[in-house]
């Protein structure tokens, strides 16, 4: 297992390179990417920033608990922070499994349990100059403690 | 009295200018003590009427007992992905 938050651009195959064994027949690789409009508005770029030492914790719970949910071998995430350019690589899932189906299981509950529960938040840029963190998702403690 | 390391992030750092206070608190304050403490502070009006916080990394309740030397991050609504 594997989950960093890193001010580095990420380097996808990197991370699929870390969760693949000859054991697995299914590697599914999930990429979040800077676009260029939000709610019809153009966006120049994006600035992450995350309470690191929390967010990576988080982060290897979720992995972890997704290890023991679904059968699957390995999980490695990464995510970025710091100023985004369109196209750019926000974060990275890479899950391993003999068989597909647990994969892709696996990898979809890492990235919405990751955008409810890990402290991260996105400064949007706009082409027009103007800025605004977005909207984000309330924590609830109780189901998250 | 205990002493507490309080972070904000994001928004929060924003409406309050500083990204980490220290503060004092009576033995056995509670976080719903605290949260009190942080919205007498300057600019704290702006602050949203509900705040989640989490207590040495792990979310936390209001009744949660804090300690000396407790980390205490004012989280708000999460955007990564």
């Amino acid at each position: 297992m594997y989950c960093v938050i890193t001010a580095e651009p990420i380097d996808a195959l990197e991370i699929m390179r870390r969760v693949r064994s000859d054991a697995d027949g299914a590697v599914v690789l999930f990429a979040g990417v800077v676009r260029d409009h939000d709610a019809g508005r153009p966006v120049a770029g994006l600035r992450y920033e995350a309470y690191g030492a929390m967010a990576a914790r988080k982060l290897t719970d979720i992995c972890q608990s997704a290890l023991s949910q679904f059968e699957v071998s390995d999980i490695a995430v990464a995510h970025r922070v710091g100023d985004l350019a369109v196209g750019e690589i926000s974060v990275a899932i890479a899950v391993a499994a003999p068989h597909r189906d647990a994969a892709y299981q696996a990898s979809r509950e890492v990235i919405e349990r990751l955008k409810r529960e890990v402290p991260i938040w996105k400064r949007e840029r706009y082409v027009d100059g103007e800025e605004a963190w977005l909207e984000g998702t309330v924590i609830h403690p109780p189901e998250s403690s | 009295m205990l002493r507490v390391k309080c972070l904000f992030f994001a928004a929060y750092r924003e409406i309050l200018g500083t990204e980490e206070l220290e503060l004092r608190l009576p033995r056995g304050s509670r976080l719903a003590e605290l949260v009190e403490l942080v919205r007498s502070q300057p600019g704290a009006e702006a602050l949203p009427a509900s705040l989640v916080a989490a207590v040495n990394y792990e979310y936390a309740l209001a009744d949660t007992v804090l300690a000396d030397g407790d980390e205490v991050a004012f989280i708000p609504p999460v955007a990564g992905g």
